[in-house]
């Protein structure tokens, strides 16, 4: 139905003369660093064939596109995403990146792989073959196929209509642009770009993405206004819940249940009950929202989808030296890379930058099937429906598809490899002079240590928690934000101050945030515009 | 057969991230200008107008997010790679500031840092560099250009714009076709048509008549048949005036840069005076293939020097600016006769000079300097005050009056008085002026 390739073999000219790629090379699928289409078409059958029959993956149709190197570095300054909107930010990145990787302080993702179906996967031109042999295993089956299964994945993004979507935005940011000036725009970019974090639903079921589910939202949220505007008070609680209470705080009820308080999802509630933005800047607020939602499950799988990536390529190429078609000089390039990728410097190390999540998820992985093929008896203790069970392709491919970090760590993470990585927990309180070892790799701490790892990956314990609780339309207008503060750990000052301006520059009145204790209720702090103009 | 593609982005045009960058730019521009500024001052003449790595405060264009306090309340965190350790063992925190300890985070995005650091172009530097100057765009895409062009005739072509027709090359094409071909004339015609016109018009044709006059139509209708096979003009007569690029055969040129230096000079005048040299050195880099440059400073005494010391040693004393006029005549005697050298000269003072002085100044200006050159540019620059002071254009000291008897007389003569960057272009305007009318003739 459609052309294999969009061009004609233009890689840089191979070793091999001879047209028939296969002559010469008995069972190799190729022998040198240079790679062209031809190439890597026969080498993906190849992948193809071990990723869906030995491993029993399901994926996306693939798309493999080449990029160059400028490429890369503008799609990975986008959030990644190459079809993203214009965005000064995007340009610092770049610059930054750029100026990085020029003078060799960083080195280019060898590729870059999008959650759409097809699933679309940048490969570098750089790369070498055997390298783009591991990129196509890696991203093309191993990521594409925890897009397609996870069910984070599954439930939260929409793989059909995301790249549609993005073009959607990309054009409506630019037509803004046109009408309204860069300067507009940036302003409402800027603001919706630092709430961003606190754009997602986490618990309910993030709004449709395709542009024509879209149109129906925006149907609905002009009906809403409509069915709203007038009778405020026909919503009015009674009966003896509420005799008691005083006309004040009567209608704070009344505002909570019309405007759905409390809001956790800042964007989502500015999008739709700011009094001062035009229809415009509404959807610009809801682009920046649904970029932030598409992105949300990666953030919560980091360490799954690069463990089941990686895992995959591993597999993959193993399978295809062992089977003679990767001579031994293309596999130890692989392994080079592979192993760079998942270094994990021990904490002392100046390199240390935290655990690193290829690492992480990798060795869990290789863990799973060692529990399933091998198993000691402390295994049979902890996991005793895993153990022994000869079908580790079957268990890797349930653990990929229904967890994400938090709950995958707190369900696998085994005694052996906590051992094997020496983990230990510190306990950080800042009036302390001095770190506290809370658990470390023995009979004791297993448990404690895996805990504390899987809230170190849960974004509901690493973001911060906010939500909407007051607004008075009908008073003075000011917005009430309340940060449920877990373990004494506030905000900082600075980015603070900065962001709630960013608020009030989308609310148009005055924005006050109040910090209160998780689990006493108590308020530890509380701030406002109306306090930071003072001030200033 | 398995569903997949590859598909080759590599030839997409490039640039998809300029409206990023120039977004970017524009939003930090505040910043990039200061740092700009800076590294005008610091720089070669030469370079300036080359790529540029810039430093700028990170804090004008941070991204704010939520992020919780680095110092507050209790935290736990995993940790790989204990040695030693035990549960309960407490390690002492490392010095507020100090090294990488555990708990602190790395951002990613660089924004703990106080310095962005990133290069800017050439292009987007002449953008910055000419903002100030307030060039007009016709100049600024002019000096961005650096190898010029002109258009020269080359022969004809057989295709091109009706503007290019040469009519008489299509003509002497047709006249020679229709030779060839003998194409029947017009005036062959007309005498046929006469003839049968006078045959239908004798009252009672005999026989003899009639067969003529069925020849005479069979002929008539045989020449036009062929006038209409063998067209007029045909498309292959057609031909195009043809002009292919050629680029303008530079040669060299010298700049001569003179200064006074005297104490009365501070930052604020050198800075003034970088600018105004470094814009007539982008307008000759633009038009020659070399250019060499020559910093001659003085007092009440004139030297040749390199560029750093040009710029940034001082020196005390009084100011005699002739000595400065005689010092580059001597050297270009020297070293750049006029005849194979293109000779250009700037000359930055705050005008002051000694009693006297003046004089002699217009005199060697008249008669030596200004002959030997191409262009000669003279910027005296004031303070605010003084330059509400001097509002009117003949007031003024010494200096500038004899100056501007030169002046009335030379054509390849400007000066100006300026207090900021934007009055530098016009003293440069009718260079730039009578250069742009040559190339559009």
């Amino acid at each position: 139905m459609s052309k294999a390739y969009a061009d004609a073999p233009t890689g840089a000219p191979t070793g091999t003369p001879t047209d028939d790629a296969t002559g010469d090379l008995g069972d190799l699928l190729f022998d040198d660093a240079d790679w062209n289409f031809k190439i890597l078409s026969k080498t993906y059958d190849a992948i193809e064939r071990v990723a869906l029959d030995d491993l029993g993956l399901n994926v996306y149709p693939n798309q493999v596109e080449i990029i160059s190197t400028e490429q890369m570095l503008d799609a990975y300054s986008s959030f990644g995403m190459p079809l993203m909107y214009r965005h000064w930010s995007f340009g610092k990145h770049f610059a930054r990146d750029e100026k990085s990787y020029r003078q060799g302080h960083s080195g280019l993702a060898y590729e870059i792989v999008i959650n759409a179906n097809p699933c679309i996967s940048y490969n570098l031109e750089d790369n070498s073959m055997p390298l783009q042999a591991l990129v196509m295993a890696h991203a093309a089956f191993g990521h594409n196929h925890f897009f397609k299964n996870n069910y984070l994945f599954r439930q939260w993004t929409d793989a059909d209509g995301v790249l549609d979507y993005f073009q959607y935005a990309k054009e409506f940011i630019t037509s803004v642009e046109e009408r309204h000036g860069l300067e507009e725009v940036e302003a409402v970019l800027d603001a919706a770009h630092a709430i961003m974090d606190q754009g997602v639903f986490r618990y309910r079921r993030a709004p449709e993405l395709t542009r024509e589910q879209r149109e129906t939202r925006k149907r609905e949220i002009e009906e809403y206004r409509e069915r709203t505007f007038n009778d405020l008070w026909r919503t009015v609680p009674d009966g003896d819940a509420v005799a008691d209470l005083s006309e004040a705080e009567k209608e704070k009820i009344v505002r909570a249940r019309q405007m759905h308080l409390p809001e956790e999802n800042l964007l989502f509630f500015l999008e739709l009950n700011s009094p001062v933005l035009e229809g415009w800047q509404r959807e610009v607020l809801s682009i920046v929202r649904n970029v932030a939602q598409y992105f949300y499950p990666q953030r919560q799988t980091k360490v799954m989808n690069e463990g089941c990536a990686t895992f995959t390529h591993h597999y993959i190429m193993n399978a295809l030296y062992d089977r003679g078609q990767i001579s031994e000089g293309a596999m130890l390039e692989v392994l080079h890379s592979h192993s760079n990728v998942l270094f994990q410097p021990d904490f002392d190390d100046p390199r240390f930058n935290g655990i690193n999540p290829y690492a992480l998820g990798f060795a869990m992985m290789c863990d799973i099937r060692r529990i399933c093929t091998e198993p000691t008896d402390e295994d049979r203790e902890w996991f005793p429906d895993l153990a022994g069970n000869e079908d580790w392709r079957g268990a890797l491919r349930h653990a990929w598809e229904n967890y994400r970090d938090e709950s995958f760590i707190r369900q696998y993470l085994s005694p052996y490899l906590i051992r094997k990585m020496k983990l230990f927990d510190l306990t950080d309180r800042a009036e302390d002079g001095h770190y506290v070892v809370g658990a470390i790799h023995d009979e004791q701490g297993y448990r404690k240590v895996r805990d504390a790892l899987a809230n170190n990956h849960d974004p509901a314990h690493t973001d911060a928690d906010i939500q909407v609780i007051d607004a008075d339309l009908r008073g003075d207008r000011q917005l009430f934000l309340e940060h449920s503060v877990r373990n004494g750990v506030g905000l900082d000052e600075g980015s603070r101050t900065n962001v709630l301006k960013h608020i009030r520059t989308l609310w148009g009145y005055d924005v006050t945030l109040s910090g209160v204790d998780h689990d006493n209720g108590n308020q530890l702090y509380r701030t406002s515009t109306l306090e930071v103009e003072d001030g200033a | 057969m398995a569903m997949h593609h590859f598909i080759d982005r590599r030839q997409n045009p490039g640039g998809r991230s300029l409206g990023n960058r120039q977004r970017f730019i524009r939003r930090a521009k505040a910043q990039i200008k200061e740092a700009l500024d800076k590294s005008i001052h610091d720089r070669k003449l030469g370079d300036v107008a080359n790529g540029e790595d810039l430093s700028i405060p990170a804090k004008g264009i941070a991204e704010p997010r939520l992020r919780q306090a680095a110092n507050e309340g209790q935290r736990g965190r995993v940790l790989p790679g204990n040695k030693e350790f035990v549960t309960g063992d407490q390690i002492k925190k490392p010095p507020k500031g100090g090294g990488e300890g555990a708990g602190k985070e790395g951002s990613d995005d660089g924004e703990g840092e106080d310095e962005f650091r990133f290069t800017l172009s050439r292009d987007e530097f002449l953008e910055l560099f000419f903002e100030d100057l307030e060039l007009p765009d016709l100049i600024k895409t002019d000096l961005r250009e650096i190898t010029s062009v002109v258009y020269r005739r080359a022969g004809f072509a057989r295709d091109g714009t009706p503007a290019n027709l040469d009519v008489m090359r299509t003509m002497r094409n047709s006249l020679g076709r229709r030779i060839a071909l003998s194409r029947p004339e017009g005036k062959d015609v007309a005498t046929l048509e006469a003839e049968i016109k006078a045959l239908e018009e004798t009252t009672e044709p005999d026989l003899e008549d009639r067969g003529r006059l069925d020849a005479l139509y069979e002929e008539l209708e045989g020449l036009k048949r062929r006038q209409k096979i063998v067209a007029y003009i045909d498309p292959v007569d057609v031909r195009y005036r043809q002009r292919t690029p050629e680029p303008v055969p530079n040669t060299q040129a010298v700049m001569f840069c003179l200064m006074d230096v005297s104490g009365s000079m501070g930052e604020r005048e050198k800075d003034l005076a970088k600018r105004f040299f470094v814009l007539l050195h982008l307008f000759l880099k633009r038009r020659y293939e070399r250019i060499e440059l020559v910093f001659i400073r003085h007092t009440h005494e004139a030297q040749e020097v390199d560029e750093d010391t040009f710029f940034y040693s001082r020196q005390s004393g009084g100011t005699v600016v002739s000595t400065a006029l005689t010092k580059m005549m001597e050297v270009v005697r020297d070293r750049y006769p006029a005849d194979t050298w293109n000779i250009y000269a700037a000359q930055a003072s705050d005008g002051e000079n000694f009693s006297g002085d003046s004089a002699r100044c217009s005199k060697l200006l008249a008669e030596e300097v200004i002959p030997a050159c191409q262009y000669y540019a003279y910027v005296e620059i004031l303070d605010e005050r003084e330059f509400e002071l001097f509002g009117n254009p003949d007031a003024g000291a010494a200096l500038w009056r004899s100056y501007r008897d030169v002046a009335a007389e030379r054509e390849n003569f400007a000066m100006k008085r300026v207090t900021k960057p934007a009055d530098i272009y016009p003293v440069f305007r009718e260079l730039f002026l009578r250069q742009g009318q040559r190339e559009r003739v």
